[in-house]
């Protein structure tokens, strides 16, 4: 049952880099847009996120109770030594999802309009940052659970090189991950075009913060490099990620919008996997031991119970979810010219 | 402030934040569901406006509910961690399956407030109603995990650890039921009564009759069945409470001395120093009575619990009061209003009427808010009941003083900017109705 609920854990947090940050995304996007295009990106992002945004937040939800119920010495070593970080997400999250709601419903479409818009995109910037600086701490080893001053145990863990490039990384992969998904949303080959564009720098910038983040690896003394090259299958992981780029772009200018966004979904899949794998069998390091996910499981009472409550709800959810999406697709734009 | 005393209090402000989003989350979808059936039945545009406008509304609070309820699951860490360490495996069974019913509502929901005219419109009904049903359901089970802190079982410790965890066990602990029935009756009269109080409002300033009149007809009628049913759960609540929490009722009623025939103390000032309670209505017998059943039996006081297991007297009495006030007052209206609607009697809409309605409005909500301090304010100095002290429990991390203050700049800005787009939706509605229909009344 452990390890069912381990495939879980891992399923829902790569459930919530995708969706989730595929809607965080939609907000890095539109800062990028030009004030002249930015009502219709605003329009498009709001038909094709509104329906599934609560759905999308809740694999977060999943990952914290999965995390409090069955392993609760990461929850509660989390919740102690990034305090400061796990708050300000929290705060990120709050700003946005109410900006995106109460933006569409204000009647009364004048002046709070450039302040809820305001709120949404930097927010959408702060969340992803924030989750990617959380994920950077937890592998990078800097948490000293014996640490004695304030910066020390709360600040310094977190507020360095490292951990900050994580989080610069998942920002790029965020906006990359809604640019490619919006291209398949867009109405009109000019919305098309448009997002296209943005796709490719965000290809970009995801590439150059990855390097980003092997620098500060290096510089830090994070043998981040070397736990991926240790196993094999993470450099497997890494060159099909790599692989599968030209082929996204190759289905991209063919209009084949879903099985691009299927490839860029593998590529962020591959990436994470990497990440996480490169310090297995670890879940987190600090800095004089490592925490495996086996060892700080709940008793079996325990996990078996959760272990049937997810399950369970697999049945009545993947489906309906799937469903759901589905419902709301957009037919995708085919422009005229190609046929 | 300390960081105990900061802990303690950013936990109720969120919680307080969260409870009156979750009521809504949990009722609306149902009176939605009527009045969309009603549509569905009869045809009738006005139905289908206002289940339109009522949705429009609730999208606000669905998202500040979800909003504030991710931060809720992040926050029992953030401030309790020692706490959550401990209790997380044991009640987590609530938390795991109200993850599934909320994932469920929240599919659910996209359907129903996007798929207007997308999907056959009786799927589109049913996805409301299981909009409702999931709510619910999240709700009792929350309040289940609640339950467990005021009754713990489930477990064994052993030389300090927690052992032979059974989380079924737990989740069906003692207190679930009566919490849990209250908890989902008081949801019910609470929003019943905003909602109802605003129509009533409406229609006293005359505003489209045709929209506000149903609507006041469906949210105060259920409303009123269970304010009248609301004593009696809150009865069998005390007399459970009296049971497995004496020094809870203690508090709540301000009994200090262990007596047989034991008074029912209402309202009056309760004094820790001198354990006395000045200007209080005295019914001799009266707490004998609602506990055992008869005016002799004697009734445990707070002296013969140890000073440092007392919870803070004062405010628990105070919130206990308010919310039986209420209870009371709102049962009487709505027997007056089911005898009105039986009588098919004018002064339903008679503006004195109305006025009032819209005055009891807020009451409701304030008698959960009240409810939840008398509970969990009753259960100081214990986190986990008997077992672990909530000063035990806190994050060591200092300078929760300024998360709190934080969270007070973050909840109060949401209040402000929800409030403002609810009175904006409500006047939109007008207009749009001004519009259609001209001139009917
Ligand atoms: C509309 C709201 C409302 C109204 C009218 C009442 N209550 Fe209540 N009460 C609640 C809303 C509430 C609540 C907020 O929902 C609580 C907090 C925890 C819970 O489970 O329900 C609660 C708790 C609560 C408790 C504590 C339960 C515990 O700690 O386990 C008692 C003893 C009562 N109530 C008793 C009453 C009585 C005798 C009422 C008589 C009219 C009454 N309540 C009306
Ligand atoms: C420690 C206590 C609590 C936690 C951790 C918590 C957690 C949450 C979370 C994570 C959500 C968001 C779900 C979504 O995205 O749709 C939520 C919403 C909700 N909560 Fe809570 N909650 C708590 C207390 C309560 C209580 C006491 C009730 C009711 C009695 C309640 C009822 C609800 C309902 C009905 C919703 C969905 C409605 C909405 O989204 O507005 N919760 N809660
Ligand atoms: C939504 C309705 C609720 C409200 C309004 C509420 C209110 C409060 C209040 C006023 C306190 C502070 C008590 C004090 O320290 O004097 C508190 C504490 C707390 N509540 Fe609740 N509560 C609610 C539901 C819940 C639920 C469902 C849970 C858990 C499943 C919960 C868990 C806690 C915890 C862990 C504390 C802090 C420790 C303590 O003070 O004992 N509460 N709550």
């Amino acid at each position: 049952m452990v390890d069912i609920i381990i495939a879980f854990l891992y399923l829902s947090l790569l459930m919530y880099l995708l969706f989730g940050g595929a809607d965080f995304g939609a907000g890095i996007i539109e800062f990028f847009t030009s004030d002249a295009k930015k009502d219709r990106t605003r329009l498009l992002t709001y038909q094709a996120i509104g329906p599934i945004w609560e759905a999308n937040h809740m694999w977060l939800i999943i990952t914290i109770v999965i995390l409090f119920v069955g392993f609760p010495k990461v929850y509660s070593t989390v919740s102690i030594f990034l305090h400061i970080p796990v708050s300000l997400l929290l705060l990120g999250i709050i700003a946005r999802g109410t900006a995106f709601i109460f933006r569409h419903y204000d009647p009364d479409q004048g002046k709070f309009q450039p302040l809820y818009n305001l709120i949404f995109v930097y927010s959408s910037f702060l969340s992803p940052l924030f989750l990617g600086i959380l994920a950077g701490t937890i592998i990078s080893g800097r948490i000293d659970l014996e640490a004695a001053s304030f910066p020390e145990a709360y600040l310094f863990p977190w507020l360095a090189f490292f951990p900050i490039s994580v989080g610069l990384f998942t920002v790029a992969i965020c906006g990359y991950l809604a640019a490619v998904f919006l291209i398949g949303e867009a109405q009109t080959h000019e919305d098309q075009m448009l997002f296209r564009k943005k796709a490719i720098r965000m290809n970009v910038l995801t590439v150059v913060a990855g390097a980003l983040v092997f620098l500060a690896a290096t510089l830090e003394g994070i043998p981040l490099l070397a736990g991926m090259l240790d196993h094999p299958i993470t450099i497997l992981a890494l060159v099909l990620a790599s692989i599968s780029l030209p082929l996204t772009w190759k289905y991209l200018r063919e209009n084949f919008h879903m099985r691009a966004r299927i490839l860029v979904g593998f590529q962020v899949s591959m990436i994470l996997f990497a990440l996480f794998y490169s310090i297995h069998p670890a879940f987190m390091v600090f800095k004089n031991s490592v925490l495996i996910l086996k060892d700080a499981a709940a008793g079996p009472a325990t996990m078996n119970s959760l272990g049937i409550a997810l399950l369970v709800g697999s049945v009545f959810i993947l489906p309906s979810l799937f469903y759901l999406i589905y419902s709301f697709q957009k037919k995708p734009f085919q422009p005229l010219a190609k046929k | 402030m300390d960081d105990l005393l900061a802990a303690r209090s950013q936990m109720a402000l969120s919680l307080g934040f969260h409870i009156i989003f979750a009521c809504i989350g949990m009722i609306m979808p149902f009176f939605m569901a009527i009045s969309h059936y009603i549509y569905l039945k009869t045809g009738k545009e006005a139905y289908k406006k206002l289940t339109v406008a009522w949705s429009k509304g609730v999208a606000i609070f669905f998202v500040t509910g979800a909003v504030s309820g991710t931060m809720l699951s992040f926050e029992l860490g953030l401030l309790w961690p020692k706490f959550m360490e401990e209790a997380g495996p044991i009640f987590g069974m609530p938390f795991s399956l109200e993850g599934t019913a909320f994932f469920i509502e929240a599919i659910a929901l996209g359907f129903f407030l996007y798929g207007w005219g997308k999907f056959h419109p009786w799927f589109h009904w049913f996805t409301g109603v299981v909009v409702g049903v999931s709510g619910l359901a999240s709700g009792i089970l929350v309040v289940a995990a609640n339950a467990w802190m005021n009754a713990p079982t489930g477990f064994d410790i052993i030389d300090g650890v927690y052992t032979n965890i059974d989380p079924i066990a737990a989740m069906f602990n003692e207190a679930w039921f009566s919490q849990a029935l209250h908890m989902t009756l008081a949801a019910f009269v609470a929003t019943g009564f905003a909602v109802g109080g605003i129509h009533a409002w409406m229609i006293r300033k005359g505003k489209s009759k045709d929209i506000h009149i149903p609507a006041l007809r469906i949210s105060l009628t259920i409303g009123a069945v269970a304010a009248i049913l609301m004593p009696l759960s809150g009865h069998h609540a005390a007399k459970d409470v009296a049971h497995r929490q004496p020094a809870k009722l203690a508090a709540m009623e301000a009994h200090f001395h262990t007596e047989e025939r034991a008074a029912l103390i209402i309202g009056g000032i309760p004094d820790e120093a001198t354990q006395t309670v000045n200007y209080a209505i005295k019914i001799p017998g009266g707490l004998s009575y609602l506990i055992h059943g008869d005016f002799v039996t004697e009734v445990k006081g707070l002296e013969d619990i140890p000073q440092d297991e007392h919870p803070p007297v004062a405010i628990t009495h105070y919130g206990f009061q308010i919310m039986v006030g209420i209870g009371m007052l709102l049962m009487l209206v709505g027997l007056i209003w089911l005898f009105g609607l039986w009588k098919k009697a004018p002064y339903l809409h008679a503006p004195w009427f109305l006025a009032l309605l819209a005055l009891l409005s807020p009451l409701g909500f304030i008698a959960v808010e009240a409810g939840w301090v008398v509970t969990e304010v009753g259960r100081q100095p214990w986190i986990l009941y008997g077992i672990m002290r909530t000063a035990d429990a806190v994050t060591p991390m200092p300078g929760i003083v300024y998360s709190f203050w934080l969270y007070v700049a973050v909840y109060l800005s949401l209040s402000l900017i929800v409030g403002a787009l609810l009175a904006k939706q409500v006047k939109a509605l007008d207009k749009e109705t001004e519009q259609l229909s001209p001139k009917t009344s």
